[in-house]
């Protein structure tokens, strides 16, 4: 029996994610234009500072993580061998 | 009906499930945290049970408002983690489990040092049974250095509260405080529980390595009790602030290029604890009640995400990102629980993690911290990149792994449905929650500006991910183990001992020749002087005797005649 296609196995569907996920950002950061957000701290109050720090940081988190692995990552059974 | 402390229930059920056939312990097992919750609820505010012990006045069950919100928590925690792991067929699983519920129990109400550590060491006792119960080598060998660690936090617990009785004449439970070498002591004891930076390895060990459902009683408990007693005895301790930013950064680094995904939620666990932290360091009302709200809320998210790769491990056998991938298609019950964990977790607006993490990111900010502040906005996006949504997409998503399974027993789908409900009822209705914390709540969480703010940051985190993994940039995951601080007992301190056991055998190999030449030297010597050839050995004249005693008896005449 052929199993049935499911959503994500068409990329179009894939496609269709990630402009929604374009379109969501593009609103949310063009709301700072119109929303003016109450802060507690002058950096805050900086045009779309949320948005770039979310996204910055996740890039360089990412980024520092896979150098990380140079230094840290051992095969799967490292402890269970001997030294 | 007499007060009973909230332990005496889940101890004596523990118990009942040891000898009670499966049927009837099953029932007995749903009604311990129902019935066990209606006679907390019946308690009265601020009771006090005092009994008087070899001149020691303890408190086996104080009730106040911190205790009673940590107390009701531990029931729904309970009952959540009894209904997963109903089909469990095993019974000293179960035995453990309420045990370790009870003495969670028996801690948060413990009014003082001696009945909070009886009930610390009954945390790690029981609660190992859990990753035993796993009966694997590696599952062994992590339980052991789970028990070993944890009973160090105890020691040194009793160590610091025996130290404070002598100075205070008290082992009252209450503040306690940086000052002295017994609030030092406590305070490493609940730090390593509490998995503060550089002791939070057995975390990580020892929780990804339990059975299915058993670490999600473990997520549920220890490192909550841990918070709830930094809360009592430290709140307002500013080293607190700076450990606990430290403890929501470091791990994120781990969780992403993690690939058992049980362990990356161990990592995010870390993560959470350290708002908490921060919330406690902090000690304003506002600070405290997020902290302690976020508390709540994260036995409940992390428990639900805890749940949901419990059942994919249960159904498929896998548990690493790179084995799995594509579930949704066969899952897709599961699927959608563990997205409700995974925006719970993530603080996305309407679900629980938004109304308590946001309290202390307000308090830290308002609290004059503006860096640590920093330190947690980098948090909370990471947190959202590794465990809202790398959980989520490489266990269901991703590339199909080509696995075709069903959906989980419905026990397993009932317990994770409920903690799905109260993560978007706490989400969207908070008040319920905020009316029992501690002190009085004024703080609207739904106000516009936390809203698009939060929406900002996730979007945005959001695209970073979906870049990268388009791009390619994204690490893939890999079966590997990744250092930590373990390595240093793992790996280096038994490479140490053994090279320096090494060198002690060769020195005893250089005293033993040594020695045994400088006896050869020795008896030549003797043998020498004192051989039959020897110049002591010679016989003496007796002439030379009577001319050496006429000499001495000569020269003390002179001396008398002097």
């Amino acid at each position: 029996m052929q199993e049935k296609t499911h959503i994500f196995d068409n990329p179009k569907n894939v496609k269709r994610v990630l402009w929604a996920l374009v379109v969501v950002c593009v609103l949310t950061i063009g709301a700072d234009f119109v929303y003016h957000r109450h802060v507690v701290h002058p950096w805050e109050g900086l045009w779309g500072f949320y948005a770039f720090y979310g996204f910055v940081a996740c890039v360089v988190l990412v980024l520092l993580a896979k150098e990380m692995r140079k230094l840290l990552m051992r095969g799967e059974d490292y402890y269970d061998r001997d030294a | 009906m007499p007060d009973l402390p909230p332990f005496v229930l889940f101890y004596l059920a523990a118990l009942a499930a040891a000898v009670l056939p499966q049927r009837p312990r099953q029932l007995l097992m749903l009604a311990v945290p129902i019935v066990g919750g209606l006679v907390l609820l019946q308690l009265p505010a601020d009771l006090l049970i005092r009994v008087t012990f070899m001149d020691m006045v303890l408190e086996p069950l104080r009730n106040d408002r911190l205790s009673q919100l940590f107390g009701i928590l531990f029931h729904i925690g309970a009952f959540i983690g009894i209904v997963f792991s109903l089909h469990v067929p095993e019974r000293s699983q179960h035995v453990a489990a309420l045990l370790y519920a009870g003495s969670a129990l028996g801690a948060v109400f413990a009014g003082d040092l001696l009945t909070l550590f009886v009930f610390w060491e009954m945390l790690a006792l029981s609660s190992v049974f859990l990753i035993f119960a796993n009966r694997t080598e590696r599952a062994w060998s992590a339980g052991m250095r789970y028990l070993v660690i944890q009973v160090i936090s105890g020691v040194l617990l009793l160590a610091g509260a025996l130290i404070l009785y002598r100075q205070n004449g008290s082992l009252g439970f209450n503040h306690i405080g940086l000052q002295g070498a017994g609030g030092v002591l406590i305070f490493i004891a609940f730090g390593i529980k509490c998995a503060f930076p550089l002791l939070h390895n057995w975390l990580t060990d020892a929780y990804p390595e339990a059975t299915p459902t058993g670490t999600v009683f473990l997520s549920a408990f220890t490192t909550k009790v841990a918070v709830y007693a930094l809360a009592r005895g430290f709140a307002g301790t500013e080293a607190l602030v700076y450990i606990g930013a430290t403890m929501t950064c470091f791990p994120i680094f781990y969780a992403v290029i993690e690939n058992d995904l049980r362990r990356v939620l161990a990592y995010s666990m870390i993560n959470q604890i350290g708002f908490m932290v921060v919330g406690i360091g902090l000690g304003t009302a506002l600070a405290m009640n997020g902290a302690i709200a976020h508390a709540f809320n994260d036995v409940i998210f992390k428990g639900l995400l805890m749940m949901s790769m419990g059942a994919v491990l249960h159904m498929t056998g896998r548990i690493n990102g790179s084995d799995l991938g594509g579930l949704y298609k066969s899952m897709p019950v599961t699927t959608t629980l563990c997205i409700i964990g995974a925006a719970s977790i993530s603080a996305f607006p309407l679900f629980s993690g938004f109304v308590s993490k946001s309290m202390v990111m307000v308090a830290v900010l308002e609290e004059g911290h503006p860096v640590v502040w920093l330190a947690l906005l980098f948090a909370s996006a990471g947190v959202f990149h590794h465990a809202g949504i790398k959980i989520p997409f490489f266990a269901f998503f991703a590339h199909d792994s080509g696995i075709r399974t069903t959906e989980p027993p419905l026990n397993m789908l009932a317990a994770m449905g409920i903690a799905a409900i109260l993560c978007v009822f706490i989400g969207t209705y908070p008040w319920t929650l905020y009316g029992l914390l501690p002190f009085a709540v004024d703080y609207a969480p739904f106000d516009g500006s936390h809203i698009l703010a939060q929406i900002q940051l996730l979007v945005f985190s959001a695209a970073a991910f979906a870049w990268l993994k388009v791009s390619g940039i994204y690490p893939p995951e890999l079966h590997s183990t990744n250092l930590d601080v373990e390595w240093l007992y793992r790996r280096l301190a038994p490479n140490w001992l053994r090279r320096s056991t090494a060198g002690l055998d060769r020195f005893r190999h250089i005293l033993m020749q040594g020695s045994h030449r400088a006896g050869r030297g020795l008896m030549r010597q003797i043998l020498h002087h004192y051989g039959p050839e020897g110049t002591l050995a010679r016989s003496w004249p007796t002439g030379s005797m009577v001319l050496w005693v006429a000499v001495l008896l000569a020269a003390s005449l002179m001396l008398y005649y002097l």
